[in-house]
């Protein structure tokens, strides 16, 4: 049993910031994180090429999913399996918008070939930019307020909450491709031109979109570092280490971890309406049960108590799974679970909680 | 009317089918609380042994096969406990992201092994036929379910391996207090939870593809029988797979078979509301 | 402590590993292809899923596109340059499929690219083209009601396959049929066109049913199946489903004589995983089977074979694949350059003896003339022809030319 307790309860990673750090410990933090800013928003646009530059939006893209699921699950140990399902709202939201836009007036191509004869009603709202934006981030932030304040009343958890959001996601998935004249069906939506009055083609385009990717992730990551330092962060992580012994103090778990994951579920809206325009395409194949896993795993693999490794963990992770597969076409998938697998079993802290344990290291050797 | 009745029967036997890939994973998710994602390839791994056993067994390959690919599936599954899940205990959720990476690996590795496309495995003549809308080997995998259930009871609750096994399950620390060998008895668990997954490909066999992708099939419904019937609950397991085999049944009958899987899922959501740790409970006053 | 110093020094090294592996991407342009070429060699881009489910169904394709290259390549290859294939995987994920074809247009600069299988990827990767005005040469037999200026179809139509597929029904009697098929767009699509068949034919559908794709669970849809009667079922179910509701309709007792089922995505390939017991005697409807009797098949055939295995079968799909190559190395030739535009003038027309018999570009829609071939599968797993459309199809994927087609474009 003593195993056990490795892992799952220790925080590691960032600790909240002190008088008792040294000053230099203290700015090493807010230093990482302009130079990542200015590499990022400078020096990443004019060194990569279109296709590389398109191909790092889509990672930071997933990076803000999973900043979202560092949160619920990293911080509050909500194992979530379905943030493809708030991904695919968020996606869809905006798919719809711009299918709309592009058709003019006229009924999307891809009801033509389904045999849809009018605009279903459900669309007509989503003609509007502002409400289709806000539906991104509001829709899967009521689902997830639905959802959690159900769940997380009658105390489902752990491995239950796991299975349970899986199946949501499967669910999610098989109600998509059953509804094609709705929803494209497995096809998803794609083929858009143009973004308010932009040509989603041209390079400049796909520029501006990054540079907003980056940003915004940038700014949900200053949020979210601020939620977890509140007295709500520390709250969530009590109620992670032991959900029973807070509620024994008079705190509602419920209402924290239902509030998280609400949180968690805006982000991957967000996400996913910034991903539409920026990859093209939307289909169930996005949110589905694997790529919500593959969210998780490149949490995982990156350092789930740390919000900082969460992103760095979907950037390695996305990048990884373009290379191994441009470089193997054949074999790539070994190479991704080994990486799993060995990420999972030498580092159970992710590439961050490495780096840490690095640096803890070195001193204690010197002190011996 | 006659289409009704006979929707009974089959979603006896889509029941059955449930059961027999859900079985083995109440050993090791309901026992051990390790979530293994690799159970669908350990399926997919009785199913290959039926194929290459066909070589020299011939049309009887798949009984032949019952034995061999329990032992085949058991010793992958220890070959992960030891060389992996034994350093994941009590992090049950990273075992999960642990096993996927494994089966993904099983997966290309079928490819590799024995083709991208699907082979055939030849069902005994004896198993053509049927009596009314129910074929034999429908009904071979009944009893085949029925079968594993009683021996698994009889193990459990009938031999010492299989007390100890409870006793570790209840209450590691105690078990090991009373000297238990809590390692042993780990080993032993996943060595027959992974063993079940291989009958229950050779099962499958009869009914279904047997491809790189087989266990990605049914991976997600056995862990929805598990979790509706309770953690490590066999008599949960054996009501939730019938349950839920019938609700499939005559949900498809009444509407088609993509709705049919989602009011599968949100039963089991809203089932979850009334019973949050499934149809039966360990009861435990351990402080979470 | 030691223990720690080892686990991060294994770690490190794993990641080294790793990103030695990522590393000499920008440099390595012919990444993952299987043939070396010179400076001067042609790039052309292969597609198609090599991991994921529908593996099973495009590795087979991308086989046979390699084979064209080779022996185009020992023929002296195009415009005196060496085809050099450049492959990626397309994983099964639509979205891969136009990340990967971005990559191949802009990064590796392909001529061409032969690739895709499902309709779902062809319509994720048709922007990808139509933007960046680059070639893709799809394999495939697929919906129709599509013609991208962009993409060249090699397989059939719905007018090549499933309106002949109906003809033959109707000639043998069957009034009564059944719809069975996968939840996507080609099932759903074709349905349509089959009802509309049906209603000015007289003939009955009496029923109409999906499963998701990769469903094997199929005793109650047969159930139904049984019940409702029908003279005859036709099935438009995907990759490994065909194999659970073959197996599972063949153990409820139904037998092709007195239910034939009559498939369009089930070709010799699906035949050996179906199982030949569980479907012989069953009809399929496509444009080419490995026995069809030409000098030019004998000769892929037997190309086929040398390369991949005595025990490998070719199909529709894969004689398509095949074909694509030659059509655009030939029109590559007529045009005396690669360029996409200079490509697509010289391929209107081109007429070529191919396995499956003569195919011409129609130069209008970029589909093919092919024609249509009914066969029945034999107790040997290879397929019968029983009926053929005589001459090749005019490619018509708006059906413009049949009246009771009205209603669907």
């Amino acid at each position: 049993m003593t195993a056990t307790v490795r892992g799952e309860r220790d925080t590691v990673g960032l600790a909240p910031p002190g008088p008792g750090r040294p000053w230099h410990a203290r700015l090493l933090g807010p230093a990482a994180f302009t130079a990542i800013a200015v590499l990022a928003l400078v020096v990443a646009p004019l060194a990569l090429e279109p296709f590389r530059l398109g191909l790092l939006a889509k990672y930071l893209c997933y990076a803000i999913v999973a900043l979202g699921i560092g949160l619920a699950w990293g911080q509050g140990g909500m194992l979530t399996l379905g943030q493809g399902v708030f991904f695919g709202l968020g996606g869809y939201a905006m798919g719809m918008y711009l299918k709309l836009h592009d058709a003019g007036g006229h009924l999307p191509d891809f009801m033509v070939w389904s045999g849809v004869e009018k605009l279903p009603p459900l669309w007509v709202p989503f003609g509007n930019p502002v409400f289709a934006i806000a539906f991104a981030v509001a829709g899967p932030v009521l689902l997830a307020l639905l959802l959690g304040t159900l769940v997380f009343r009658q105390r489902v958890r752990g491995a239950y909450f796991a299975i349970l959001t899986q199946a949501l996601a499967a669910a999610t998935v098989i109600l998509l491709v059953g509804q094609q004249g709705l929803t494209g069906g497995t096809n998803g939506l794609t083929n858009f031109f143009d973004l308010f009055g932009q040509d989603l083609a041209a390079d400049e385009t796909q520029r501006g979109l990054y540079l907003v990717v980056a940003a915004v992730l940038g700014l949900l990551y200053l949020v979210a570092r601020q939620l977890v330092r509140s007295r709500f962060g520390r709250l969530l992580v009590a109620i992670r280490d032991g959900e029973d012994r807070v509620r024994f103090l008079g705190y509602d778990p419920a209402t924290v971890k239902t509030v998280t994951f609400a949180v968690s579920a805006g982000m991957a809206g967000l996400a996913g309406a910034l991903f539409v325009p920026v990859v093209g395409i939307i289909s169930p194949a996005l949110l589905g049960v694997v790529p919500s896993l593959e969210l998780v795993v490149a949490v995982a693999v990156g350092g789930r108590f740390s919000l900082a490794g969460a992103v760095l963990g979907a950037v390695v992770m996305g990048y990884a799974k373009t290379s191994f597969s441009e470089q193997f076409a054949d074999g790539w998938l070994y190479l991704q679970g080994a990486l799993f697998i060995l990420v999972m079993t030498l580092a159970p802290k992710g590439l961050l909680g490495l780096a840490a344990r690095a640096r803890d290291l070195l001193p204690s050797r010197r002190r011996a | 009317m006659e289409a009704i009745v006979n929707q009974l029967p089959i979603g006896l036997s889509i029941g059955a089918v449930l059961l027999l890939i859900a079985l083995g994973l109440t050993f090791t998710f309901g026992q051990m609380g390790v979530i293994n994602m690799a159970h669908g390839e350990f399926i997919m791994a009785g199913a290959y042994t039926a194929y290459l056993l066909q070589d020299w067994a011939g049309r009887q390959a798949v009984i032949v096969a019952l034995p061999v690919a329990f032992g085949v599936a058991g010793l992958m599954g220890l070959v992960l406990e030891r060389a992996a899940i034994r350093h994941f205990y009590g992090r049950p959720l990273d075992t999960l992201l642990l096993t996927w990476g494994v089966s993904l690996v099983l997966q290309q590795a079928a490819r590799d092994l024995f083709g991208a496309p699907n082979v055939q495995v030849q069902a005994p003549s004896w198993l053509q036929g049927g009596i009314g809308i129910l074929p034999y080997n429908r009904l071979f995998i009944m009893a085949l379910a029925i079968g594993s259930v009683v021996a698994v009871w009889a193990y459990m609750s009938r031999t010492s391996q299989g007390r100890r096994m409870r006793a570790v399950m209840q209450n590691r620390q105690l078990a090991a207090v009373m000297g238990i060998n809590t390692g042993r008895v780990d080993q032993r668990t996943f060595f027959i939870g992974s063993g079940l997954a291989g009958i229950a490909g050779v099962a499958l066999t009869l009914i279904g593809p047997v491809g790189p992708a087989l266990g990605t099939y049914y991976i997600v419904d056995a862990f929805l029988v598990v979790v509706a019937g309770g953690l490590g609950q066999l008599r949960g397991a054996v009501i939730a797979a019938v349950a839920l085999g019938l609700l499939n049944s005559y949900a498809e009958f009444w509407t088609n078979a993509s709705l049919a899987k989602v009011i599968v899922f949100v039963a089991i959501i809203a089932f979850l509301q009334v019973r949050p740790q499934g149809l039966f409970v360990l009861r435990s006053r351990a402080l979470t | 402590m030691r223990n720690s110093a080892w686990r991060i020094g294994a770690a490190v090294a794993l990641l080294a590993t790793g990103l030695a592996a990522c590393g000499g991407q920008s440099s390595t342009s012919s990444s993952g292809g299987t043939a070396a070429g010179g400076d001067s060699g042609i790039k052309v881009g292969i597609l198609h899923s090599l991991s994921g489910t529908m593996a099973i169904s495009e590795v087979t394709v991308r086989d046979a596109e390699l084979l064209a290259i080779e022996e185009i390549n020992a023929a002296g290859g195009v415009l005196g340059k060496k085809l050099v294939p450049v492959v990626e995987d397309g994983a099964s994920d639509w979205p891969t499929f136009a990340e990967k074809a971005t990559k191949l247009i802009a990064q590796d600069k392909v001529a061409t690219v032969f690739g895709g299988w499902t309709s779902a990827s062809r319509k994720a990767m048709l922007p990808v083209f139509e933007k960046r005005k680059a070639l893709l040469w799809y394999p495939v037999q697929y919906e129709g009601l599509e013609s991208s200026p962009y993409i060249f179809y090699t397989g059939a139509t719905t007018n090549q396959q499933i309106v002949p597929g109906l003809d033959y029904l109707k000639e043998k009697g069957k009034k009564k049929i059944f719809l069975v098929g996968s939840d996507y767009v080609f099932p759903r699509t074709a349905n349509k066109i089959i009802k509309a068949y049906a209603a000015a034919n007289g003939m009955q559908v009496l029923g109409e049913e999906y499963t998701p794709l990769g469903h094997t669970e199929y005793s109650t849809l047969v159930n139904k199946v049984v019940q409702a009667k029908p003279d005859a079922v036709f099935n438009t179910l995907n990759g490994d489903s065909n194999v659970a509701f073959f197996k599972q309709l063949k153990s409820a007792g139904v037998t092709a004589e007195a239910m034939p089922v009559m498939s369009v995505s089930v070709a010799e390939e699906e035949v050996k995983g179906i199982g030949v017991d569980n479907i012989a005697g069953h009809l399929v409807a496509w444009n080419y089977y490995q026995t069809t009797e030409n000098p030019a098949n004998t000769k892929f055939v037997e190309a086929f074979k040398a390369k991949y295995g005595a025990d490998r079968v070719t199909s529709d799909p894969m004689e398509a694949g095949y074909n694509a190559v030659y059509l655009w190395a030939e029109a590559a030739k007529k045009a005396g350059s690669t360029d996409v535009e200079a490509v697509k003038k010289a391929a209107g027309g081109i007429s070529l003896d191919r396995p499956e018999g003569k195919v011409t570009i129609d130069g209008e829609n970029q589909h093919m003339y092919k024609t249509a071939r009914i066969g029945v599968i034999e107790p040997d797993g290879q397929i019968k022809e029983v009926w053929n459309s005589g001459s090749p199809i005019k490619p018509d994927p708006y059906l413009k030319t049949y009246p009771w087609a009205g209603g669907l474009a």
